[in-house]
């Protein structure tokens, strides 16, 4: 076997090639690796986004292009009592429906906890009201509503004899709005239950054991022990059910399209009315762009009020 | 529920659908008694190589697309021009003409409702030869048809109306009996008479006051017609904060603990459930209801003492009744505007529209006055009310120019809620006029711009 030494014109032509070099430099392959990703964000969430920002700046309306006006459908907004309405109910919907959810949620969550025969099956069942498609539910709690043919004053009325005539779910404004909130809490408690059980199986037993060495009362372990360390699931969670709750539109839309006497419409719900049904586009978008200020505090609060790392440990709050 | 005739009843009709899809031609058991003037085409050179894609509203009635196709293949055979037709539901034919407008490519020929064309009058084509020449052939165009067939103040035609469908009453005979009406009253006091006494016998009256499309518009347009109210002047300046309207909203007060409870709830199906449950003895309906109860052996027998009326006048000089209208409109975009004007006038002349009319049992009723002599208006009395649809002298916007912001209003349910708050007590008729008409200013400031 004899050994031969290589030209430096052959060394050459091993030289891997431009495109290979290019390749091997890092900032590119890093741009080249995101590009896909980046792409798909800025065609499918940059640019609907920007282009809502901008028709809320204008006055387009379906069929004809608009010009820039500014902050005028957002004056325009300050003094229709519509939107006040709107952002009233939509603060109130997504509050009470919340700690509703919230509530029923963790205390669902407890008792799925604990050890008992169907475990599994009686998890996956809670999980059904939220795998159904909302309008499907929605429409049930429509007929479960209806001014004629409620179950619930069939029952109220015909079976048990409780009332002489049947309740108005949706026919004045807070029966309507407290109606809605009742099917959104029912539709929002398995998300709320399961996400909080995955954080409760998270916890220690042994922390549990050591509590009841010392004598802690069940009271004082959820106190002292699984609500702290639930507070950041418990975050995270709230954080997500609001900006859902805040923005939820088929609902309202299916069962009173923001009915009776506008008194239920959500921010969404009124931006599509005005926006698609009625035409104008930039008022419609300006609705939508109205919720951003209150799902961003809505989000820094709940993120940043509930997530605090020295409450968790027991420790006062800076 | 169950409103699709058979095409048993097409049959009955004077109409065999099944014999006109499969040969092309009418197959009228009478001959027609529908008059036709001797008036020269308008000569419309087809293009070379023509096609055209069509989208019209979805069929009440099978009979209704059946012919509405077979029509179409009669155009293809005769002319050589491909015809592609599209049924869309109601609820999306608005969008999709949207999305056609502002893209400017899509289907040449889009069959709206009633002031589309007005929305989108920049992208269209004139359609004045073809509307002037039927005109002029079947005894002139009806006033709905002229109000939303042509451009607002002018002569201009920028769509051809196909039909109309209306809202009229419809009540329980034996029940208005039993409480001592023969019939609805005329007058509003009567009126309010006849739903207070239907209230006291377990069987009241049931208007929509919630937003549902037709129904929720329908009442509200009705109350302030009847009043003399209108949305806008015939300058198109907003009107409705006018002694008339709170007239009309006092009235609709006094009316509405009279009515079945929920009804500012109630969308577009409510009432036909509450009526059809028997719930309720008086609403106002389309034919629908009517066709619905009537074909179905379980409810025929309400169908059978269900009648139809005109909605009581008031203070109008004739019954306040508008109806939804199909409007043909021919967008730039199309390759093939002589085509597409062919073709319309093709559909709209007697040898193919009037087995359609007769087809769809009422359902429509026609834009050209000589199309009234058609079979359908002779067959079911109960459905010879619709025959005059088109001849109302009201119309979304009454009594201003059509316009954009006219469909815009009745969408945002802008007068339904002005009722609604007034009769649920949420504020005061003044209050209710005056938010009513900011908003109103709002959708029309830019008219004419």
């Amino acid at each position: 076997m004899s050994v031969t030494t290589l030209h430096s014109s052959a060394l050459a032509q091993r030289q891997p090639s431009w495109l290979v070099r290019l390749f091997d430099y890092k900032p590119f392959l890093i741009v080249m690796c995101l590009a896909p990703a980046i792409g798909l964000l800025a065609v499918f969430l940059t640019y609907p986004l920007g282009l809502g920002i901008w028709l809320a700046f204008t006055d387009t309306t379906i069929g004809k292009r608009g010009i820039f006006i500014g902050l005028e459908n957002f004056q325009y907004l300050l003094t229709d009592p519509l939107w006040w309405n709107a952002v009233f109910y939509s603060v109130f919907y997504t509050a009470v429906a919340t700690f509703g959810k919230f509530a029923l949620g963790f205390w669902l969550a407890l008792l799925l906890n604990n050890h008992f025969p169907f475990k599994s099956l009686l998890r996956a069942i809670v999980l059904l009201p939220w795998i159904v498609p909302t309008v499907l539910s929605a429409l049930a709690f429509w007929w479960i509503y209806d001014p004629q043919f409620s179950i619930i004053s069939y029952l109220l009325v015909d079976v048990l004899h409780w009332r002489s005539s049947n309740i108005d779910f949706l026919g004045s404004p807070w029966p309507a709005r407290f109606s809605l909130i009742a099917a959104n809490i029912w539709r929002g408690i398995p998300f709320v239950a399961i996400s909080l059980l995955a954080g409760l199986q998270t916890i220690s037993p042994s922390l549990y054991e050591a509590a009841m060495l010392d004598g802690a009362s069940a009271w004082q372990r959820f106190r002292y022990i699984t609500f702290p360390m639930m507070m950041p699931i418990l975050a995270i969670v709230m954080t997500f059910s609001i900006i859902f709750t805040f923005t939820d539109f088929q609902l309202v839309y299916a069962i009173t399209r923001g009915g009776p006497v506008n008194s239920t419409h959500l921010l969404a719900t009124l931006a599509f009315q005005r926006g698609i049904a009625g035409g104008e586009l930039g008022e419609g978008a300006a609705i939508a762009v109205s919720m951003i200020p209150f799902l961003v505090f809505a989000t820094v609060f709940s993120y940043f009020g509930l997530a605090r790392r020295k409450w968790q440990q027991g420790e006062s709050n800076d | 529920m169950r409103n699709d005739l058979t095409r048993r009843d097409a049959l009955a009709l004077g109409l065999s659908a099944a014999t006109l899809a499969a040969t092309g031609a009418a197959a009228q058991t009478q001959p027609s008694t529908i008059k036709a003037a001797d008036v020269p085409a308008p000569k419309l050179e087809i293009e070379k190589g023509a096609s055209l894609r069509m989208l019209r509203p979805v069929r009440f009635v099978q009979a209704d697309e059946d012919v509405f196709r077979a029509n179409a293949a009669k155009f293809t055979k005769e002319t050589g021009v491909e015809v592609k037709v599209d049924f869309v539901g109601w609820e999306d034919i608005n969008q999709q003409t949207a999305v056609t407008s502002n893209s400017g490519a899509g289907p040449d020929i889009i069959i709206g409702f009633s002031d589309a064309p007005h929305i989108y009058i920049d992208k269209l084509i004139e359609l004045t030869d073809v509307a002037d020449y039927l005109g002029k052939k079947y005894g002139g165009w009806q006033n709905l048809a002229k109000a939303y067939g042509k451009k607002a103040k002018s002569d201009t035609w920028i769509g051809l109306p196909f039909g109309a469908t209306a809202g009229p009453l419809i009540y329980r005979k034996s029940i208005l009996k039993s409480v001592g009406f023969d019939k609805p009253p005329e007058d509003h006091a009567g009126l309010l008479d006849l739903c207070r006494k239907l209230h006291k016998a377990g069987k009241p009256a049931g208007f929509a006051l919630g937003n549902a499309v037709g129904d929720g518009n329908g009442f509200a347009d009705w109350m302030m017609w009847s009043h003399n109210a209108a949305l806008l002047d015939e300058d198109g300046n907003v009107t409705i904060n006018s002694k008339e309207t709170i007239a009309a909203l006092n009235y609709v007060k006094e009316l509405f603990p009279n009515f079945i409870a929920g009804t500012p709830s109630w969308n577009d199906v409510s009432n036909n459930r509450a009526y059809s449950s028997q719930e309720i003895a008086l609403t106002a309906n389309g034919v629908s209801l009517y066709f619905s109860l009537k074909n179905d052996p379980a409810t025929a027998a309400i169908a059978e003492d269900s009648e139809h009326q005109l909605l009581p006048k008031g203070l109008a000089p004739r019954s306040p009744m508008s109806g939804l209208t199909l409007n043909a409109m021919v967008f730039k975009h199309s390759p093939y505007p002589n085509a597409a004007k062919a073709f319309l006038q093709f559909m709209l002349e007697k040898d193919q529209y009037e087995p359609w009319l007769n087809a769809n049992s009422g359902y429509w009723s026609q834009p050209l006055a000589a199309y009234a002599d058609a079979a359908v208006w002779k067959g079911d009395p109960k459905v010879a009310i619709f025959k005059d649809t088109m001849n109302s002298t009201y119309y979304a916007g009454y009594k201003g120019p059509i316009s954009t912001a006219t469909g815009a209003v009745r969408a945002d349910y802008v007068t339904v809620q002005m009722f609604a708050s007034v009769a649920t007590g949420a504020a005061t008729p003044e209050a209710a006029a005056a938010e009513a008409e900011q908003r109103c200013k709002r959708y029309f400031r830019r008219q004419g711009r």
